[in-house]
This record gives structure tokens, C-alpha cells and sequence, in this order.
């Protein structure tokens, strides 16, 4: 069998899995009662486990199946998590993950797992326990529940009961309670169950046959089986088996069956009566289960190359659309016309779908969250919760790949310098585990990701005192900056205002570089910040990068393109109105001084010359809070247009971004107006 | 006998000129050049080639030779080496031909005026001609257009 076929599926589902072991021990983490999700993280474990044994991954597999033994005792109740489990099955999986990037990156996937899985035998064969009380308190906890008598039937196990009911076969119960002197009690049980078994097929036991074979039972025991026999001469069978007390063996019909089923729910809420603590968060996990693990949407996997492929062909159909336009306006045939407009709609409709393609909900960039500021927040001895929400805003592929590393760092940051140490807190009054808040939603033609935390806050006289320091501004310029301004300056290059150098951050490299690749996304950063409260940062980032509204004018004969995101207004501006101020060309434009650009001169126009004009159109222009009226020849008109890189042997001239191909099959260049506000 | 070279044969100013045809994607007639500012001054603008904008070059300006009006018979050969994707400006393009790789003597320090580092080689064909093979890479190198810039800045 060629496994290369099935190296890349093999891939995507581990990475799949790791995922989901990663988001539900986090949430085991935080309601460790809960153990339907330790279910879950079984089953994602034992496929891993299949999945690389098959793929011949030999490491990946005995790390896997070492863990899934811990998580197996876990799920039996045999084991209690506690944080020393939890951190060494995090190391299993990060463990885990390095493996699989190797196998990405061409390697064979092999790491030395023996330490790891050295300390998960130990686990597993209880030398290093969870602190004896709490097994104690489990124990105990378990076991008024076994005594009780219920039952539970779990819904195969009620479904396999039904339908032999249905199918004419007989449905015993029988309880079989061994005599108090009785030595060897998992003997006789055994001798009962080798009865049962000639009897027919038993379905469930309880308690377990593992622990009846281990004598982990009082001295009566019930097992349901599907059986022929009548339950007297079951009966007869069981009692024939000497040191057996007393045998009761009922059969059983549907109603009695469905009875038996319901009665395992009611008996919930008391348990959680018992220790409200526990039931809490049980309470609570079962809440957010839905959202995580519930609906799961029919998809499949489509490579990113041709989704890049379908945009190009989409843009080609788009340019030809708009030639068809042209045309069909300048011939002015009905039917013609009428089979364009029609054309028009539904290559509007096909971009809606094309776009929506690409677009990728947050939540894959925000999953790695939860686990980084938890290790974040241990190795800093600090408490952090992390709170995300809008996780299912969608973005596009391209600005979803370069997202994640700025979010990274901003939330490192916050996480280091904005929240406190938890003396700190206290003294100030605050709960002593800190909130980070990550938002994502849309507004208008953007998404906003904001990074809110309720830490110290930003010092204003600490950060002026810095800047100063390190030459950014002087102490005069900062007398008369607004807080804004002040805040902005933590991105500056070469800053850091952190006493202490960490690891994590405040080398004082990054939060410049954060700012610049969000710029370079299009986007733009702020923060605002309240002393003693918290900090927010906020990315303000476009909706996609490969179509965009424009504003086309003309420069003589030269035809450029400007983002509608960056344009005001458009205005004429007069000759009269220019004025001249320390060599810079200003003008009024509504109550403020605001310089003025001649495109023409910026781009060496060979054809046009705004200084001749009397009158001049021009486009007031925005950068942050920053105005500028560029002045053009004359405007074409409004339109969507489809973003086109100039190819890397022009990149990295400064004026132009891009380009676009217009309806006639010319090409556009479009103007970067952060090149034009200095 | 050395290996067996595809080269499409071009002509600028006097000489013949080769670039193995693995490099070549396209040959394609002039057509509309969309300037771009603040650009080199043999960079000749962007074209549209079938819904891709490519970057092209005056190659004759590139090696420094007096620019003429394009012609009837005027090209834009369409080059990849690497991940770069350049159109270069030729005064004719009209053949492809077999040559020897051992017939490639390495090339005097200038021929036709062009300097030694931007070419590969010189190969004799068949009916003595001499045919100068470019390197391309050395064509494209995006430093020397940054130090060019310099120089006139």
C-alpha cells in the first residue's frame, strides 16, 4: 500500500486530534468531574493511536497508547486527575506535536518518548498517585452510588435489551448476593457467572466483571443477560452453586426495561447536592459542551491552491464583466443588455461564494490560545482566565495566516505586563486570578480583534520617561502628548517599559514589529488604557485582501486606482486656496489646515501637470487621524476591483501597492495612500 | 559530446542572444505597457498577460544600449528563474535551436558592450555565427537595480 497516498490525510487528522486533545483537557482542567469529556479525549486519543500504528509511526503510537492507558484508568474512575496528570498528558501532547511537525516537514515522526512514557506507567501503576485524600474522597464518594443499587444502563446497552425483547428473547435480572463467610467470593462469583454465560449472553454487570474478578464487591452483585431459559430454572442454576446466599432473578418486559433506564438520570442531581462544588462545574461544562463538540458541519478539505486558482479564474470573469458592460452600453441592444445584467447578477452572486470560501472563522488562529496563556500564566505564577469570544468571525485565509503572530505577542504581553502577580491583586483589591478578554467581531468592511485585560494598566510617566530614555522623543514633545499618543509609543522600535527582561516578552523587540505586520495587512493598531484597570488593544484589520472598492481616476492619460477604505471625500480644490507654509503646501478643508499632494508630481506624471489647473479635483485622504487632499485630474468613477501583486521584481517601491486590470484590459496601478500622508 | 541545449535565439542591437527555453514561458507581440513611477528607467512599466501582471524590462536599456522604438517585429519574452516572472523587451525573437553545451566557451570580458557577469557564455552555431547566452540571474539581480537607482537618486 503506497502510505504516501494517505500521508497528507493522515496529516490533517492528526493535527485534527491533537487539536481537540488540547481543547478538551483544558476543559477537563477546569471541571475535572466531568467525565464525559474525558470520553471524548479517550476517543480522539485511541484514534491517534490507530491511526499512527497503521501509518507505521511507531513512537507516535506507543506515546499515544501510553497516555490513552492513564486516560483509560481516568474514565473508569480508578484514577483522579490532579495537576501533576494534567501537566505530564500536556507534555505527552506537545510531545505528540513536535512528532507530527516532523512528519510534516518530510522526517520520520521518531523522538525519544521514553522519559514521558516512563512517567505515565508510573501513572498508570499508581507509584505516583494523586494525593491519597482526594482518591479517598472519591472512593468514598463512589460508593454509596454502587450501594444504592442503581443501575444504569447506558443507551447501547438499553437498545441491545430492547430490541431482544422484541425479537422473543427472554431479559433476566438477576441478584445474586453471596453468603458473609463465603472466603472466596470471586470464586463463587466466577462459578455464577460460568452459569450465566451457559445460560446466554450477559449484557451488563454490575459492578463490572473486572472488579467482581478482583473481589472489588460487597457480597451481592446484578447482572442483566439475554437468555432461553425461564427464570426459575435460572434460578435453580445460580442456587446450585454452593456459599450462595439468596438469588432473585426477575424478567423483564419493555415497560419494565425503559424503567430501569430512567431513574440512572434523577439520581444525578443528588450526587451533585452532595458536593456543590463538583456539580458546578459539571453544571458548566455541560453548557459549553454544544457549542465545542455538538453540531458537526458536513465539510471537506479543499487544497489552498485551488481556492487561489478559483479566485484568479473569478477575477478573469470579473474584468471580462465589466468589458461586457462597456459594451453592451455602448451598442444598445436590449437583448444583449438584458443577458449582461443577468450575467452581472450572478458573477455578483459567484463573488459572494468565492469570497465567503476563503474566508476562515478566527477560531483556528484563536484555538492556541486557551493552552499558550494557560502555560504562560503557570511559568509567570500567575492567574489568568482567558475569555474568547466571536470566535466564528470569519476573515480571509490571507490575513488569518499572518494574524496569528501579533495576537501571539499581544497577548503575551498582556498576560506578562499587563496583568499582576497575585499579591499585587490582592493588595488592589481585584479577584486574584486576572481576566484577558480576546474579541473578535465584524463592523462595516472590517473585523475587529480586540485584547483587553483588566492588569495595572499603562503608566503614562513610565512609558514618557522610557521614550525619552531610549531617544524616541524628547522630554519637550512629551509634555504635550495626548495619552494616546503617549500609549502609541510602546510601539515604537526599541521599546520596553518591562523592569524585568523575561523570556516571554519585553526585550522591547516585537510590539514595533506587531504594529508593522498589522500595517501591512491593511489594518491598524490602538490601545487605550486605564491606570489601575486594564489595557485594550485593538486591531482594526480589512475583510479580505483580494477585492477591494475603489475610487479610479485619471492622470492625464494615465489611468490609478485608490482604496474607497482610505477616502474621505472627494471636493475641488482652487489654486487660490493653496497656500504655502514653510515650503508646504497647505489648504483649509473644513475648519482644519490640511497639506496638499499633486499625485502628478508624487508619480512623475509625463502628461499632466496639476500647476497649470485653475480649479483641481481632489480626494481628501485619511491615515489614522491624519488628513491630506491629493489632487488628480479627474475621477472615472467608483468600483470593485481586483487586487493584483505586481510581481516580486517590482516589490518594495513605495508609492504603488498594486495593480488591477480594468474592464478594457489595461492595468491599473493602485495608489498606496499610506505612502502619501507623511 | 556535452548535453543537448533548447535555446530560443533573439536579437538585440547587432548580436544574437540565447536563453534555454526551460526559462522561457512565453513569447508574446508588444502590447500596452502600464507605466510604473519611481521606477529604474528600463523598467518599462506592467503588462496584462492573460490576467497576470508582469513586470518588463527594456532589455536593451538593461545592458546599457541606446533604446529604440519598438518594431513590427519587436518581442516580449516572458522569462521564470526562481520565483521571479519578468517580460524582456527584444528587438526580434525567431528561432529555437539545438547547441552543444560543450560548445560554450566562457565569455571575453565584454561583448556587444554588455558586461561579462550578466552572460553564461558564448556558443559557436553551426554557420559561424556566435550566440551569447545570458544569465539570467545575474539579468535579474534586483541589488544592482537598487545601487542603479542610487547612482541617479
Amino acid at each position: 500500500m503506497d502510505m504516501n497516498a494517505y500521508l497528507s490525510m493522515f496529516i490533517d487528522e492528526s493535527n485534527d486530534h491533537l487539536q481537540s486533545l488540547n481543547e478538551n483537557l483544558l476543559r477537563l482542567e477546569s471541571s475535572p468531574e466531568d467525565l464525559s469529556i474525558v470520553q471524548d479525549i479517550f476517543r480522539s486519543a485511541h484514534t491517534l493511536k490507530g491511526m499512527s500504528a497503521t501509518m507505521g509511526f511507531e513512537d507516535l503510537a506507543h506515546l499515544t497508547h501510553e497516555m490513552e492507558n492513564v486516560l483509560d484508568l481516568v474514565r473508569n474512575g480508578k484514577l483522579r486527575m490532579n495537576s501533576f496528570i494534567f501537566d505530564t498528558l500536556f507534555k505527552g501532547l506537545d510531545a505528540l506535536e513536535s512528532m507530527v511537525q516532523d512528519i510534516v516537514g518530510g522526517g520520520t515522526g521518531s523522538a525519544d518518548v521514553s522519559e514521558l512514557v516512563g512517567v505515565l506507567k508510573k501513572i498508570v501503576s499508581g507509584e505516583i498517585t494523586a494525593d491519597s485524600e482526594v482518591a479517598a474522597a472519591s472512593a468514598a464518594a463512589a460508593a454509596p452510588v454502587q450501594q444504592a443499587g442503581e443501575i444504569e444502563l447506558d443507551q447501547f446497552q438499553f437498545s441491545v435489551l430492547q430490541q431482544s425483547i422484541g425479537s422473543g428473547h427472554r431479559v433476566l435480572k438477576a441478584v445474586v448476593t453471596i453468603r458473609e463467610d463465603c472466603v472466596l467470593k470471586s470464586a463463587r462469583a466466577y462459578m455464577v457467572f460460568n452459569v450465566l454465560e451457559q445460560a446466554g449472553e450477559v449484557v451488563k454487570s454490575q459492578p463490572s466483571v473486572q472488579d467482581i474478578e478482583q473481589e472489588k464487591f460487597d457480597r451481592s452483585f446484578t447482572v442483566f443477560l439475554i437468555s432461553q431459559w425461564t427464570s426459575d430454572e435460572l434460578k435453580q442454576q445460580i442456587g446450585s452453586v454452593s456459599e450462595i446466599e439468596s438469588v432473585e432473578v426477575t424478567e423483564l418486559d419493555a415497560d419494565a426495561l425503559a424503567a430501569l433506564s430512567r431513574p440512572s438520570r434523577p439520581s444525578e442531581p443528588e450526587r451533585k447536592t452532595d458536593k456543590p462544588q463538583a456539580g458546578a462545574a459539571a453544571g458548566s461544562a455541560e453548557r459549553k459542551a454544544p457549542a465545542s463538540g455538538g453540531a458537526v458541519a458536513k465539510t471537506i478539505r479543499v487544497d489552498i491552491e485551488r481556492l487561489d486558482v478559483l479566485m484568479n479564474l473569478f477575477s478573469e470573469l470579473l474584468i471580462d464583466r465589466v468589458r461586457l458592460e462597456q459594451l453592451a452600453s455602448e451598442i444598445r441592444s436590449n437583448e444583449l443588455t438584458e443577458t449582461v445584467e443577468h450575467m452581472s447578477r450572478i458573477s455578483a452572486d459567484l463573488q459572494n461564494i468565492v469570497m465567503k470560501l476563503r474566508m476562515v472563522p478566527v477560531e483556528t488562529v484563536f484555538n492556541r490560545f486557551p493552552r499558550m496563556v494557560r502555560d504562560l500564566a503557570k511559568s509567570l505564577d500567575k492567574k489568568v482566565d482567558l475569555i474568547i469570544t466571536g470566535a466564528e468571525t470569519e476573515l480571509d485565509r490571507t490575513v488569518i495566516d499572518e494574524i496569528g503572530d501579533p495576537l501571539v505577542h499581544l497577548l503575551r504581553n498582556s498576560v506578562d505586563h499587563g496583568i499582576e502577580p497575585v499579591e499585587k491583586r490582592l493588595e488592589a483589591g481585584k479577584p486574584e486570578t486576572g481576566t484577558v478578554h480576546l474579541r473578535a467581531f465584524h463592523s462595516g468592511n472590517n473585523v475587529f480583534i480586540e485584547i483587553e485585560d483588566d492588569g495595572g494598566g499603562i503608566r503614562r510617566d513610565k512609558v514618557l520617561a522610557t521614550a525619552v530614555k531610549r531617544g524616541i522623543i524628547t522630554e519637550e514633545q512629551g509634555k504635550t502628548m495626548s495619552d494616546e499618543e503617549v500609549y502609541m509609543l510602546i510601539f515604537a522600535p526599541g521599546f520596553s517599559t518591562a523592569d524585568k527582561v523575561s523570556d516571554i516578552s519585553g526585550r522591547g523587540v516585537g510590539l514595533d514589529v506587531v504594529k508593522s505586520k498589522i500595517n501591512a495587512l491593511g489594518g491598524s493598531v490602538t490601545v487605550t488604557s486605564e491606570l489601575g484597570k486594564g489595557t485594550v488593544f485593538s486591531i482594526q484589520l480589512p475583510l479580505t485582501l483580494s477585492i477591494i472598492s475603489a475610487m479610479l481616476l485619471k492622470l492625464g492619460s494615465e489611468k490609478y486606482a485608490i482604496p474607497l477604505s482610505s477616502i474621505m471625500e472627494t471636493t475641488v480644490v482652487k489654486r487660490s486656496q493653496i497656500h504655502n507654509i514653510h515650503g508646504n503646501a497647505m489648504t483649509e478643508f473644513r475648519g482644519a489646515i490640511i497639506p496638499v499632494v499633486s499625485l502628478a508630481e508624487l508619480i512623475d506624471s509625463p502628461d499632466y501637470d496639476d500647476s497649470r489647473e485653475e480649479e483641481c479635483e481632489a480626494v481628501i485622504i485619511r491615515k489614522g487621524d491624519k488628513w491630506a487632499a491629493v489632487l488628480v485630474d479627474d475621477f472615472i468613477g467608483q468600483s470593485d476591483i481586483v487586487l493584483k501583486p505586481l510581481g516580486k521584481y517590482l516589490s518594495g517601491y513605495n508609492v504603488i501597492s498594486g495593480a488591477t486590470i480594468l474592464g478594457d484590459g489595461q492595468v491599473a496601478l493602485i495608489i498606496d495612500p499610506n505612502a502619501l500622508i507623511k | 559530446m556535452g548535453e543537448e541545449l533548447k535555446v530560443i535565439v533573439f536579437a538585440l542591437a547587432d548580436e544574437q542572444y540565447g536563453i534555454e527555453v526551460d526559462k522561457v514561458r512565453t513569447i508574446e507581440r508588444m502590447m500596452p505597457i502600464t507605466r510604473v513611477p519611481k521606477t529604474p528607467a528600463f523598467v518599462k512599466g506592467v503588462i496584462n498577460l492573460r490576467g497576470v501582471v508582469i513586470p518588463v524590462i527594456d532589455l536593451r536599456g538593461r545592458f546599457g544600449l541606446p533604446e529604440t522604438e519598438p518594431t513590427e517585429s519587436s518581442r516580449i519574452i516572458i522569462v521564470q528563474v526562481n520565483d521571479l516572472e519578468v517580460g524582456f523587451i527584444v528587438d526580434a525573437a525567431n528561432d529555437v535551436i539545438d547547441i552543444d553545451s560543450d560548445h560554450i566557451d566562457s565569455p571575453p570580458e565584454v561583448v556587444g558592450g554588455i558586461k561579462a557577469k550578466y552572460l553564461r557564455g558564448v556558443a559557436k552555431m553551426d554557420d559561424n555565427r556566435l550566440l551569447i547566452m545570458l544569465n539570467l540571474v545575474e539579468v535579474l539581480n534586483k541589488d544592482e537595480i537598487i545601487q542603479l537607482e542610487q547612482f541617479e537618486g
